[in-house]
């Protein structure tokens, strides 16, 4: 395995040559009078784990919810893999490539866990109700190919082998947010965007959790923007932190630097003490 | 799952009945029902009550309960429409049959005509949930039997519309004991469905629907297409039953597809247990042997009190609503979950655990 450092060059040297992932370009959304997004810009370079860190309503769950299309920004685009997504509806943005998990777990709580991740796999399997329903040939394989996807991939990644067949709402909170995560890759993605996996979680988890992304990162090569409170875990794994505070971008760069940025300690810690102290990362 | 069953192949794992116990009892089962009409008579002497009769309604209602259950417990959109859906069946099978067509054609041209009916009708389920939808949907039902009554060139009006009988070739469906395995063959062809389409992609993603909406469109799952597709296969096979009924009574009116039946249908699937297939085939089996069952006291104790015969006659009802209430009480998850629980207790027996 390389060491971090050559990681980051090698990453650094790939950002030079490629065009950024995703580019969030002017962001404006409104809600009735309250300006949730004024402005915000940044861009995700492939194969990177972008942060984004501020204050609570700062804006963080809006953006992704305006990558995935809950939300119609007013203004401002979003260009993914060189495609403008601004316009396209809702549910065709899965077969882009953009898989999400929500900061309130959203699994389906009537399904086995073994479903749920095989929900993921929708936008990319192709039997309908018909061939469905006779399950028979194409269908028959389609879905077995599927289960060992799965089983073999994801499934042994997470190790929750066994929790496979029990059913969702019935599983431990940590658990659940392994299995979202497990139905986000499900998916295949691109680009994985993680609103606040390791909240509420203890440290044990939260290692986990962090490792796992790191694992998907590193050996999938998948691009990773992750909304998180936890500084420690921010600092440790993301190459670069995006600060958001009331709807806007306050900073941005690598850990290192965005810790040492002025405006941050200030929106974190306030005016006064900012001179006294520095954020304690 | 018993203890100490090891699958190889993820084939073996979802296939639907895994073990050999399980096969043996299937094939048992279907031996009986195979068998049964040989010496229904026999039975039905002995309990006094018609069982040919009683099955083929089994197996009709079960069609179109499996329907309503892919709606409501699968997708999770509630229809008040669906006794007036089968109605669309029945007339449909009835007018085109009366125009000489054969039988194996009006039979699917009353469910895809009952389909894009119910389709139709499902179109406000994009903006509506729950107890708003189920409003929309009973306005579907009172403007289709409406339609039924006053379309008389179409329907016959309230004096009915008479239907030939089955014919595939020169064989006819003429008694009972022929439309049985008519009506059995339809019966486990949508129970197998079902089961099939609860399994895969389609099935998947109507639960999604049902329980999340929103991260089923993040995963991809397009929430209008699915809705719709639920009402159109939903009506499809709860037409196919009209037919099938239509069929096998010979005469029908508007007056058999009442509000009633849909809050039957809705009643089955509930009782049963939403959202699996055992759920409805326990549910039909429930709601058709009942009143059938209630009968025998009822008739005995009008025999002995003949003066108040009329308030034994609504008995029937009054049980059936008590039972049904006692069931939302005290197995809301239907007769489905219930079994379920007997079975793993079963399996742990004589330790708790």
């Amino acid at each position: 395995m390389p060491s971090p450092s050559t990681a980051g060059q090698k990453r650094q040297e790939q950002a030079a040559s490629k065009p950024p992932l995703l580019i969030v370009d002017d962001i404006h959304l409104r809600f009735g009078g309250l300006n949730a997004l004024s402005g915000v810009s940044f861009e995700v370079q492939e194969g990177h784990i972008q942060a984004i860190i501020g204050p609570n309503g700062a804006g963080k769950t809006c953006i992704l919810n305006c990558i995935c299309r809950f939300y119609h920004p007013h203004r401002g685009s979003i260009v993914f893999n060189g495609r403008d997504i601004s316009k396209i509806a809702t549910h065709k943005v899965a077969a882009l490539g953009i898989a999400r998990s929500f900061q309130n777990i959203e699994l389906f709580r009537g399904m086995t866990v073994l479903d749920n991740i095989k929900l993921g796999h929708h936008v990319h399997m192709h039997s309908g109700f018909l061939s469905g329903g006779v399950y028979l040939g194409k269908a028959k394989k389609e879905e077995m190919k599927v289960r060992a996807e799965i089983e073999e991939r994801i499934i042994d990644l997470l190790e929750i082998e066994a929790i496979r067949k029990q059913v969702v709402g019935t599983l431990p909170y940590g658990l659940q947010k392994r299995v979202e995560l497990a139905r986000a890759l499900a998916m295949r993605p691109k680009i994985l965007l993680l609103d606040e996996p390791m909240a509420g979680m203890n440290l044990e988890e939260t290692e986990d959790m962090a490792r796992f992304i790191l694992d998907v990162n590193e050996e999938w090569g998948v691009t990773v923007v992750l909304i998180e409170h936890d500084m420690g875990v921010v600092m440790d794994i993301s190459d670069n932190v995006v600060v958001l505070d009331f709807g806007t971008k306050i900073a941005q760069g690598t850990p290192e630097e965005v810790s040492k940025n002025s405006h941050v300690i200030e929106a974190y810690l306030g005016a006064d003490d900012a001179a006294h102290s520095k954020l304690g990362l | 799952m018993p203890c100490g069953l090891f699958f190889e192949t993820y084939q073996k794992d979802e296939s639907i009945f895994p073990t050999l116990w399980v096969r043996g009892w299937m094939i048992a089962l279907g031996i009986f029902l195979l068998a049964f009409p040989f010496f229904a008579q026999t039975v039905s002497d002995w309990v006094g009550i018609n069982m040919l009769n009683m099955f083929i309604l089994i197996f009709i209602f079960l069609v179109g309960a499996h329907g309503l259950n892919l709606l409501t417990g699968y997708t999770g959109q509630i229809s008040l429409g669906h006794g007036a859906f089968m109605g669309v069946g029945a007339y449909t099978a009835g007018i085109l049959a009366n125009l000489g067509w054969p039988f194996w054609i009006c039979l699917p041209a009353a469910g895809v005509v009952t389909a894009g009916v119910g389709m139709i009708f499902g179109i406000p389920s994009l903006r509506l949930r729950g107890l708003y939808l189920a409003i929309a949907t009973l306005a579907a039902q009172f403007i289709l039997v409406y339609a039924m009554r006053n379309w008389e060139h179409l329907t016959g009006g309230s004096a009915g519309l008479l239907v030939p009988t089955a014919k595939i070739g020169n064989f006819e469906f003429d008694s009972d004991f022929k439309f049985y395995f008519l009506a059995l063959a339809f019966a486990i062809g949508a129970t197998m469905y079902l089961k099939n389409v609860a399994r895969t992609r389609t099935g998947r993603a109507f639960v999604a629907v049902r329980d999340r909406y929103l991260s089923a469109e993040v995963i991809g799952v397009n929430l209008f297409k699915y809705r719709i597709m639920s009402f159109g296969i939903s009506s499809f096979m709860v037409g196919t039953a009209g037919g099938l009924w239509a069929f096998y009574i010979t005469i029908i009116s508007d007056e058999h597809f009442t509000l009633w039946l849909s809050v039957q249908y809705l009643a089955m699937c509930i009782v049963g247990g939403l959202g699996q297939v055992l759920g409805s085939i326990f549910g039909v089996i429930f709601m058709v042997v009942l009143p059938e069952v209630l009968r025998i006291p009822t008739e005995l104790l009008s025999g002995i009190f003949p003066n108040i015969s009329d308030i034994f006659a609504s008995l029937r009802e009054m049980v059936f609503g008590i039972v049904v209430i006692l069931f939302l009480i005290f197995e809301p998850d239907g007769m489905a979950a219930r079994w379920h629980t007997i079975r793993a207790y079963w399996k742990l027996w004589p330790f708790s655990y």
